[in-house]
């Protein structure tokens, strides 16, 4: 076969034909891939809920509570087999990040006690800032917060004079690991099941109790 | 499989290797390797696409004007690219949120676009298959390579497994510094063991 | 306050060559004179604030609202390569002096990653118009300072003698690094 000519008409035809082509192509694997990519999203979610929470039953439908002007967090609440609440799984995140923001699934007990939490997304340093995935759940010194509980606690760096071991050398990257995990208690203590506050000097501002769908 | 079809494949692998001869595609080379996986999984999404375009490119090559060819081979590139990214999504969300914004970026790698012009636009479909092949395994075998040195060097790790206790790793090499400097020494020992 | 961290980052904090990688290509291939070294990196501010603000109104007009965001890469890629273009015939009638100045340059810039990679980051940033044309600009202004040098420096390293091995691209990616290295001082002054 001979080569096309570049007059305007092979031009026109040709490249419409190409940008018609990869259109149906984009549009067929798009839809192939729609439910995979959604199924995937859901999953991580999932997972991480369960990493956090005591085993559970069911989760109530998801609330929505505010902790500042413009600032909403997901709150999961767990439930056993007879309906009793175990505990809320509740989706953080700090925008002080070293290199980004960070996202945190942190899971609290009927109490208010930190059961365990897992990071769902961050961009720190490797090796720096990039520890936190494990860091704040290791036995070891003043790291571990889990058993912790925010409203008796204080939650912040001990350079700050708080209670825990920042990260070596990525003190920026623990406080806004921190500020992220003391949000998620606030957004925790708002919820309808949270228990009422039986300490005074919780140290977490007020926050309004009502309920945003 | 005969020796000239043969050598087409080794070209891309040693002689025009795009990373160590070529000096293409230098963006995800140094950006991707913080490890060994994430190169290895950045150079098999890069050759997908190269193997793709070459092969629809030389296919189309007589239906393409001149004159509009190159606005035609970035539409084709940038379709293999989507189909990628997509496919990354839905069974690999791990690996493409760790490779982020260089999937997509993948449109802009020169070697890509390079290869349509320069070989796959003026050679057969299989021999520009295989130049894809070609081609994508030297960009993969170097991306492998760079992303094992600065791991090892940065964390005491190989694929993840542990050689030494990683509180003696530098972590230079796996921050920004550390990439051109390790990329540096590669390209001078190629050279050297080029010419020797 | 928020321009001005925006600026502080793009340029210093988070260098779109020596930290984020994107546009390596031209920083190697255009670095070894400090003239050609500004013609580009004029040519980058101009066109990267340009196709972002095209890219941005697409997005949020066109591929939003129809649900056909899937579409992105092969979108942008296409208004960048369309714009380059329209930019160099109007610039060659409007001001002959400019394209002068800028022209040979136009025509490398549609592969240069930087120009798509800041396109998606503002989207993925979630920056209003006024952030992504501010962040645009300044990581633009970024590429120029670490464009221009690292030009300055290899102009001076092109009388040293080197080792075989290490001359050309060796060399100048371990300048880099080292230039790399130096920029990693402003860590976390914007926090």
């Amino acid at each position: 076969m001979k080569k096309l000519t570049s007059s305007f008409k092979n031009m026109l035809i040709s490249l419409l034909s190409i940008s018609v082509f990869s259109a149906l192509t984009l549009g067929s694997v798009y839809t192939l891939t729609k439910e995979p990519i959604e199924k995937s999203k859901n999953a991580k979610q999932e997972n991480a809920i369960k990493e956090v929470l005591p085993k559970f039953d069911h989760l109530s439908a998801t609330e929505k509570i505010p902790v500042s002007a413009g600032d909403t967090l997901n709150v999961y609440k767990a439930y056993d087999k007879n309906n009793v609440f175990v505990g809320a799984a509740v989706e953080t995140n700090s925008k002080k990040g070293f290199a980004g923001d960070i996202k945190l699934m942190v899971g609290f007990d009927r109490n208010g006690n930190i059961i365990n939490y897992s990071v769902l997304e961050q961009k720190e340093t490797p090796g720096l800032g990039s520890k936190m995935t494990d860091w704040f759940k290791t036995p070891n010194g003043k790291r571990d917060i889990r058993g912790k509980n925010p409203a008796i606690n204080n939650l912040s760096v001990s350079k700050d004079g708080g209670e825990i071991d920042a990260i070596t050398a990525a003190t920026i990257s623990s406080r806004a690991f921190l500020e992220a995990v003391n949000k998620a208690y606030r957004a925790y203590a708002g919820n309808s099941n949270a228990p009422k506050a039986q300490d005074a000097n919780s140290g977490a501002s007020p926050i309004s109790k009502t309920e945003q769908k | 499989m005969s020796n000239a079809k043969f050598k087409i494949i080794l070209n891309g692998l040693i002689n025009e290797n795009p990373t160590f001869v070529l000096i293409l595609g230098m963006c995800p080379t140094l950006a991707t390797t913080s490890s060994a996986i994430n190169g290895f999984s950045m150079g098999l999404a890069t050759s997908f696409v190269l193997i793709g375009s070459n092969v629809a490119i030389s296919l189309l090559k007589n239906l393409i004007p001149d004159k509009v060819r190159i606005p035609a081979y970035v539409v084709v590139i940038a379709t293999f690219v989507s189909v990628v990214e997509m496919f990354m999504q839905a069974y690999v969300p791990a690996l493409y949120a760790s490779l982020g914004i260089f999937i997509p970026l993948i449109v802009v790698n020169c070697i890509v676009l390079g290869r349509a012009e320069a070989f796959a636009s003026k050679n057969s479909v299989f021999d520009s298959a295989l130049d894809g092949i070609g081609i994508g395994l030297g960009f993969t075998f170097a991306l492998t390579l760079l992303g094992m040195v600065r791991e090892f060097l940065g964390t005491g790790k190989i694929f993840s497994m542990s050689v030494f206790p990683d509180k003696y790793g530098m972590l230079i090499f796996i921050l920004a510094p550390g990439a051109f400097i390790a990329l540096a020494y590669l390209i001078a020992i190629m050279n050297k063991l080029r010419k020797a | 306050m928020t321009y001005i961290l925006i600026f502080i980052s793009a340029v210093f904090v988070n260098n779109i060559v020596l930290s984020q990688f994107l546009g390596i290509c031209p920083f190697l291939g255009v670095s070894k004179k400090i003239n050609t070294a500004l013609g580009m990196s004029g040519a980058v501010v101009f066109v990267m604030t340009i196709s972002t603000i095209f890219t941005y109104v697409i997005q949020k007009s066109i591929l939003e609202p129809y649900h056909i965001a899937f579409l992105q890469t092969i979108t942008y890629i296409l208004v960048i390569a369309a714009l380059v273009q329209l930019v160099e015939i109007i610039l060659k009638k409007i001001s002959p002096a400019l394209y002068q100045a800028l022209g040979v340059f136009l025509p490398l810039i549609t592969t240069n990653c930087t120009i798509l990679g800041v396109a998606i980051m503002v989207i993925q940033k979630n920056f209003n118009l006024l952030e992504s044309v501010v962040f645009a600009i300044s990581t633009a202004l970024g590429f120029g300072l670490a464009l221009i040098l690292f030009s300055g420096i290899r102009e001076q390293l092109s009388m040293v003698k080197l080792p075989k091995g290490m001359e050309g691209t060796p060399i100048a990616l371990l300048t880099a690094g080292l230039l790399a290295l130096a920029f990693m001082g402003f860590a976390g002054i914007v926090k």
